[in-house]
């Protein structure tokens, strides 16, 4: 190991290395994969010069803690959290200079879920079919952090910071995800298309990478039986046998049986996964 | 056909059968092969339907599929991938008491046909194959198992399907193969993609 890595003092709850995402392989069951909350990501990313689509550390609720072997510039971003280098403390949404051997410790998330960590010359870890990221539906990608795990480090560019500070939309106390219906809509009653756009929705704790899960009223078919399996984008709304809606995030599979009432707007998917269980969530169909 | 739209950037292109589907899927392989579609960044056949998502303009497109004529399966002769297997699967019994014939002969009736790959799905490589005449299809398994060992070659309903790797599924084992199902390295990483034609090969008889 080249010293242009890092070591994992603290994996924390869950913390996975992501960048865009594993495109064109859906057809072979492969989701995408990829940062909850790219625009974050991409954000850090760019405060400390590299690309935005550079592979970062994506942490939940509970932050991380990692040594450099080596100086190397960091920023923090995504959903605000305390940040200290050895101790000291120092800037959330700035390029940071960590020096060889000090502690990076990204704290607990104040608000949101998913903080971000990028590294000047991003993670360096192996790419599968085109990407580092950490699927966690099909074990693609690298495993998540864990305590004492080693990662590599890429050089930095030549290209400079484009940004030198980061703004954040926040949580709101209530998530509004635009959706366009269907494709499967007909699947359901007259009734369970109003109760999905009026009904009080919370965020589950049973959310993960793969989705958004949702308590609140279940959603009534109009139609029994399967649907045969068919592909499913990000941000499909999911129907399960209990009703209650599954909006599916960037580790969704890449075919399912269940029918999608809806489809959320792809810019309104970071927001859904910053919300933390609890959280209420009103779906607004939009044009 | 019906094309419906499926959020901002994606059709879901939907037929009566599984055949149609399957024509469709390689009618839109042979355009976007000749440059001849816009840019759709994945298609996703399924069971009767063939996904188109990463769409910029997804109603342009569904107005030119409407003008497509996709040229029969039959009309294309492609290569099959074989795959051999050891019928010494812990459901054979089961499977065996389902068809009516004896345990011995489970292995003989299922690599009698040609399957072809209808979709990918589950996990990454994992096929559903079609082509077990209908006589022979089985229910899942009442209790999933925790951990399918990976080459395992199980059915299920119309699907034949084999385990990539190890994982829990409700499926009825009849087999395992050696064959590697998928490799990350290798391009395309799924030895069965969609649209292939698949003979299983009985080992040790």
């Amino acid at each position: 190991m080249t010293d242009r890595a890092f070591a994992v003092v603290r994996a924390g709850a869950l913390t996975t290395v992501q960048d865009r995402g594993r495109f064109g392989h859906a057809h072979l069951g492969v989701p995408r994969s990829g940062a909850l909350d790219p625009g974050a990501a991409g954000l850090a990313n760019r405060l400390v010069g590299n690309s935005v689509g550079a592979a970062v550390l994506e942490t939940t609720l509970t932050g991380c803690a990692v040594r450099p072997r080596c100086a190397v510039t960091v920023a923090v971003g995504g959903a605000p959290c305390p940040v200290t280098v050895d101790g000291r403390p120092a800037a959330w949404g700035a390029a940071v200079r960590v020096p060889a051997g000090a502690v990076l410790e990204v704290g607990a998330a104040v608000r949101g879920v998913r903080s971000y960590v990028a590294f000047a010359g991003g993670v360096a870890v192996e790419p599968v079919l085109g990407s580092r990221s950490t699927d966690l539906l099909s074990g693609l990608g690298p495993e998540p952090l864990a305590d004492g795990a080693v990662l590599p480090l890429g050089r930095p560019g030549a290209g400079v910071p484009v940004c030198d500070g980061v703004p954040w939309a926040g949580v709101a106390g209530e998530v509004v995800l635009r959706v366009r219906l269907g494709p499967r809509d007909d699947w359901f009653t007259g009734r369970a298309l109003r109760t999905l756009t009026t009904g009080a929705y919370r965020v589950s704790a049973a959310s993960n990478r793969i989705g958004l899960r949702t308590e609140g009223p279940a959603l009534e078919r109009a139609v029994a039986g399967e649907l045969p399996s068919e592909g499913m984008v990000l941000g499909a709304v999911q129907v399960p046998p209990d009703g209650r809606p599954v909006v599916f995030l960037a580790d969704h599979p890449t075919t399912g049986g269940y029918p999608v009432v809806a489809v959320v707007r792809e810019r309104d998917l970071a927001r859904a996964a910053q919300a933390v269980p609890g959280t209420r969530v009103r779906f607004v169909v939009a044009g | 056909m019906r094309v419906r739209e499926v959020g901002e950037r994606a059709l879901l292109v939907e037929f009566g059968g599984g055949e149609e589907a399957r024509a469709f899927h390689a009618e839109v392989l042979r355009r976007r092969a000749a440059g001849a579609l816009p840019a759709v960044r994945e298609v996703v056949p399924a069971a009767r339907t063939v996904l188109l998502d990463g769409v910029d303009e997804p109603r342009a497109l569904a107005a030119r599929i409407a003008g497509w004529r996709p040229e029969p399966l039959h009309a294309r002769v492609e290569p099959v991938v074989e795959v051999p297997v050891r019928y010494d699967g812990p459901d054979v019994a089961e499977v065996a008491a389902v068809w009516g014939v004896a345990p011995g002969e489970v292995g003989r009736v299922h690599a009698a046909g040609e399957y072809r790959v209808a979709f990918c799905g589950f996990a990454p490589g994992f096929g559903y194959l079609t082509g077990l005449p209908e006589r022979y299809e089985v229910p899942r398994r009442a209790t999933p198992r925790t951990a399918v060992p990976a080459g395992s070659v199980a059915l299920a309903g119309p699907y034949t399907g084999v385990y990539p790797r190890s994982s829990p599924g409700g499926w009825q084992i009849v087999g395992t193969t050696d064959a590697v199902l998928w490799d990350p390295g290798r391009e395309p990483a799924a030895l069965l993609t969609p649209g292939a034609r698949v003979r299983f090969v009985r080992e040790g008889v």
